[in-house]
């Protein structure tokens, strides 16, 4: 798989690093929007065969029950997929309001930053096929 | 004790559709900043708000609805007032509706719930075919 940057919109681009995708979901997003980006995404892993995901939601400031569900949705295409995906950069006051929320994402894999988001891809991808 | 406005200004959005959604979270994190709410007490009344409006949308539809928001005060303490009014169905069975995982909709049943463990206080008046308006409020640490 080449580098490069093979699918763009005006917001939240999405990134190929190696077989690695990269979504930055970011700014003030409607549900609209979230839910193209969620289409983007899934076509995109199943064109690329890329074989992890990094969804990148360090960017957002509000993520609510509706936001939040997809999220965890399109985690599960990706998975069905066959590609692993991990959620990076989820920012302390929203994990807190999502807990309380009562939004169960604790299901989900995640990392800090984009940095150990793909060290934890690389390991994902080591296990294989363990048990959700 | 009493809660008292701050100032006589309020800050009204109307809630017809998604976009609106966006303006209700601005305006209530600026007004929550205004208050001086710390980042995590913003985070969760912007995500209660983004909750209530959202159940406009689905629930009221075309009859539409509004949020207002006040700067209050109770005492020395400061916070943030917003009521979410709309036209709509109403809520037949409001304690039922403030259950978690309890959706007419399929959904995921927290908004209300959810909304209510966010803030310091919420209350719902409702009746089927009266419309809803539900109060928020969210005081400073
Ligand atoms: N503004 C409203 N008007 C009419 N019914 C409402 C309104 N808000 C909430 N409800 C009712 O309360 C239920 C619970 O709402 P909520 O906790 O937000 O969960 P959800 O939206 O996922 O169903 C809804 O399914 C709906 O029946
Ligand atoms: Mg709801």
């Amino acid at each position: 798989m080449s580098e490069g940057v093979p699918a763009r919109d005006d917001v939240c681009p999405i990134m190929r690093i190696g077989d690695t995708l990269l979504v930055a979901l970011q700014g003030e997003l409607d549900d609209a929007t979230v839910v193209r980006i969620e289409d983007r995404l899934t076509k995109e892993v199943a064109r690329t065969h890329a074989t992890g995901t990094l969804i990148d939601v360090s960017g957002l400031s509000v993520v609510d029950s509706f936001i939040a569900r997809v999220i965890a949705r399109v985690v599960g295409m990706v998975r069905l997929l066959g590609s692993e995906a991990v959620v990076v950069g989820i920012q302390p006051a929203i994990a807190i309001t999502l807990v309380e929320l009562g939004v169960p994402m604790g299901h989900l894999d995640t990392a800090l930053d984009a940095e150990q988001g793909m060290a934890l891809l690389r390991r994902l991808r080591v296990d294989g096929n363990r048990a959700r | 004790m009493a809660t008292e406005l701050v100032e006589p200004t309020e800050v009204v959005v109307p809630i017809d559709s998604e976009a609106d959604l966006i303006q209700v979270r601005r305006v209530l994190r600026t007004e929550a900043v205004r208050a001086g709410l710390s980042l995590v007490d913003q985070t969760k009344l912007v995500t209660a708000g983004s909750e209530l409006a959202r159940n406009i949308l689905i629930y009221a539809g075309d009859a539409g609805g509004e949020l207002r928001v006040e700067q209050v005060r109770s005492g020395d303490r400061q916070g943030v007032r917003a009521t979410f009014s709309d036209n709509g169905p109403g809520i037949e069975d409001v304690e039922a509706a403030l259950t978690d995982g309890f959706s007419t909709n399929g959904s995921l049943g927290l908004g209300l719930p959810g909304s209510r463990r966010l803030v310091d206080d919420l209350s719902i008046r409702s009746a089927k075919g009266a419309g809803t308006t539900v109060v928020i409020v969210k005081w400073r640490r």
